[in-house]
């Protein structure tokens, strides 16, 4: 979707209005509004405790001008296969015409961790709906808690930096494949700085019948310790480092959308942030030296999983 | 006796008739978890659905809490819901067991009662549905398959309710009634499926003219009045089932009061049970009262909202009453008796009260405990403390 197209759908018809509490620089409703947009169906969604939730919806006032469920953190995915088992029920007895498209939405707390079963069962089942990850590498609601989405290094607030550990000392968990791993029809990682081809994506995963996931990198100014105007700026330096590569597998088919023309440093995404403040203090060289590598080593493999080198 | 419509005799366990009940009413979605003791139920539905005799959407879900996750959706789109359970599954369903609650959810929920773990046992006591006992839920025990069967209808309009709007448990002992094979008396499908109608929702999520926001956050200055409501529903409960109860007796025949007594008016000494234990309590009774000894027995039935005022009435003037609980709220009086004593507190002509724990993990109660029971009770001899029936003394 072009940005003027997408710009006059999301104006005219927001699904999720103004007036909610999210956080000045927040990327979570720039990603949800360019996905509404991307399909002209009614659409109902669910979304699991965090900061989409919780901000979008304080009783009694709501931002979604859309159907909309909540029931708890680890179970959108398990909440939708319901009401899309509700939909498939009224269809079958013609209690309902029209065609209804369905969307969860979760944050990385609730998508790569404590709700990975219940994103799993959903996914093997085969639901007809999309599941939308918009990924700020913590625990944001509850205050920068350490996630499995959290990158090596980084520090959080259950993970801090502190002279016997500097920080997360793991590699973060690849939800991506993870999803793909279910073999379901479409999966795609994106990013909040590339709406062309988020919605390109979203239009795909609302497409398919069975279930799509998209995981989307959402900038944290909270989180990251990046000033709210620089959200579009920190999530594309993500992605021109290769730390957050664009890429889609749509039955099984590897393609990579985006290769940067020239791979910028994984410093120059690290050294703004404050979360990785205490691994530019002389002793911790190594650990630098160790996220370059490991970026590179899988941007390697993924280069290869999209037959872009043999 | 009332008269009974018409129906058809078939030797069915518990679980199979609760099943039967679910093929009747033809849920829109039905999302489950097997576990033992309760898998036969969702098994033969599972069967019911892939054979094409229900229109019911499965939702064949990875675990209890997608279970009752997806009930909680379904439910919310405005359409039938029903799942089943026990013990670890319903533990693990917890937060979203409180959640049905709160969204006022009209799900009806079979539970074959099982034993909770530690040490892991597979039998039946009632510790898991007496847990969540303060969940927000109705909750009906029930002593046959029969009862169960009938309770499932009874169970669906109640949650239906306008006035109610409520989940309910409808609870049959694990193995005793699941899986032990009665004869029970399955109604016909047109008169059934007349009697539930259809469910109409005030509010649905799938109504997309009207979009609603359902689970939004409510802090300190909601959250309270939503749960005043939800309290308000619970005590609109008793009348409602007395009334649903009513018309589904011009069905069945049977009756559905919160309770059922048994020779309890010139009683010398009265057993309170729920669940199974009660026919192995009637059989008692029947032999001591053949025996010129002056006892009785009431079966309660209706555990949540807990029928306080018409227990005391029942109890009222009578000399002494034993109360048998089949699981135990460690620390304090166990579930049963604790409200049995709620319940008596300011009457001005009390029975003295005894409390008894048996059949946990799936112990038996043998007729020679009851016996002993109304013994003790007819000797007059209560104490402060639990008296375990079937019990061997281990100290730690």
């Amino acid at each position: 979707m072009n940005p003027k197209e997408l710009a006059e759908k999301v104006t005219k018809n927001p699904k999720l209005t103004a007036g909610h509490r999210l956080c000045g620089g927040c990327a979570a409703p720039i990603i949800v509004k360019s996905i509404l947009a991307t399909t002209d169906d009614p659409i109902v969604a669910a979304n699991a405790t965090g900061c989409l939730e919780v901000a979008t919806t304080i009783y009694p006032y709501t931002s979604w001008d859309i159907p909309w469920i909540h029931s708890a953190f680890e179970n959108a995915p398990a909440t939708i296969s319901g009401v899309v088992a509700a939909y498939n029920a009224l269809k079958k007895t013609g209690k309902m015409k029209e065609n209804v498209k369905f969307i969860a939405f979760g944050g990385d707390g609730s998508s790569y961790d404590i709700g990975l079963q219940s994103l799993s069962g959903a996914l093997e089942r085969g639901h007809d709906f999309v599941y939308v990850c918009y990924n700020n590498e913590g625990y944001m609601n509850t205050g920068g808690q350490r996630s499995g989405a959290t990158p090596y290094g980084a520090a959080a607030t259950t993970d801090p930096a502190g002279k016997a550990r500097p920080g997360k000392m793991e590699f973060k968990k690849d939800l991506t494949k993870i999803a793909a791993a279910h073999n379901i029809p479409y999966v795609a990682q994106a990013s909040v700085s590339n709406l062309a081809d988020l919605t390109m994506k979203a239009e795909k995963a609302f497409k398919v019948k069975g279930p799509a996931v998209l995981v989307v990198l959402s900038t944290c100014p909270t989180l990251w310790g990046t000033p709210p105007a620089k959200t579009i700026e920190m999530a594309k330096i993500g992605v021109e480092s290769c730390f957050w590569p664009l890429y889609e597998i749509e039955n099984g088919v590897y393609k990579l959308n985006y290769r940067p023309a020239k791979k910028i440093p994984m410093i120059d995404f690290m050294k703004p942030q404050r979360r990785f403040k205490h691994l530019f203090v002389p002793g911790n060289e190594h650990m630098l030296e160790n996220v370059q590598k490991h970026v590179d080593d899988e941007w390697e493999t993924l280069l290869k999983l999209c037959g872009e080198k043999a | 006796m009332m008269a009974e419509a018409k129906h058809k005799v078939v030797s069915l366990t518990g679980n199979y008739a609760i099943a039967e009940a679910m093929r009747q009413i033809n849920p829109d979605v039905v999302a489950a978890y097997p576990i033992t003791p309760q898998s036969a139920i969702v098994e033969k539905f599972s069967g019911f659905v892939n054979n094409g005799l229900v229109d019911t959407e499965m939702v064949r879900v990875e675990s209890e809490h997608s279970a009752m996750s997806a009930c909680v959706g379904a439910s919310m789109a405005g359409i039938r819901t029903m799942t089943a359970t026990c013990s670890a599954g319903l533990a693990l369903m917890w937060e979203i067991v409180g959640v049905a609650s709160g969204l006022r959810c009209p799900i009806v929920m079979p539970i074959a009662n099982r034993a909770i773990s530690a040490p892991i046992n597979i039998h039946c006591d009632h510790s898991d549905s007496m847990g969540a006992r303060d969940l927000g839920w109705i909750q009906i025990y029930n002593e046959t398959a029969q009862e169960a069967y009938e309770n499932v209808f009874l169970a669906l309009r109640l949650a239906e309710h306008p006035k109610v709007q409520l989940p309910v448990m409808v609870c049959e002992d694990g193995f005793i009634t699941s899986h032990c094979v009665q004869n029970v008396k399955i109604f016909d499908d047109a008169v059934m499926k007349k009697f539930i109608g259809t469910r109409k929702p005030e509010f649905a999520l799938l109504d997309l003219k009207n979009p609603i926001t359902v689970g939004a956050i409510e802090l300190q200055d909601y959250y309270f009045e939503t749960k005043r409501q939800q309290q308000e529903a619970m005590e609109n409960v008793p009348a409602a089932y007395l009334e649903i109860g009513k018309e589904l007796s011009k069905i069945t025949g049977s009756d559905y009061g919160f309770f059922q007594e048994y020779k309890t008016n010139d009683a010398d000494a009265i057993i309170l049970t729920m669940s199974s234990a009660t026919g192995t309590a009637r059989s008692v009774v029947d032999k001591m009262r053949a025996k010129g000894k002056k006892v009785g027995l009431i079966k309660l039935r209706l555990f949540r909202p807990f029928p306080y005022e018409a227990v005391a009435k029942a109890l009222e003037g009578k000399k002494i009453v034993g109360v048998l609980d089949r699981s135990m709220s460690f620390g304090a009086h166990s579930p049963l008796f604790g409200e049995i004593r709620n319940a008596v507190y300011g009457m001005k002509d009390k029975p003295a009260l005894q409390s008894y724990v048996f059949g946990l993990g799936g112990r038996d109660l043998l007729e020679s405990h009851v016996e002993q029971v109304f013994e003790e009770l007819l000797a007059g001899k209560t104490n402060d403390e639990i008296k375990y029936l079937g019990l061997r003394e281990v100290s730690q």
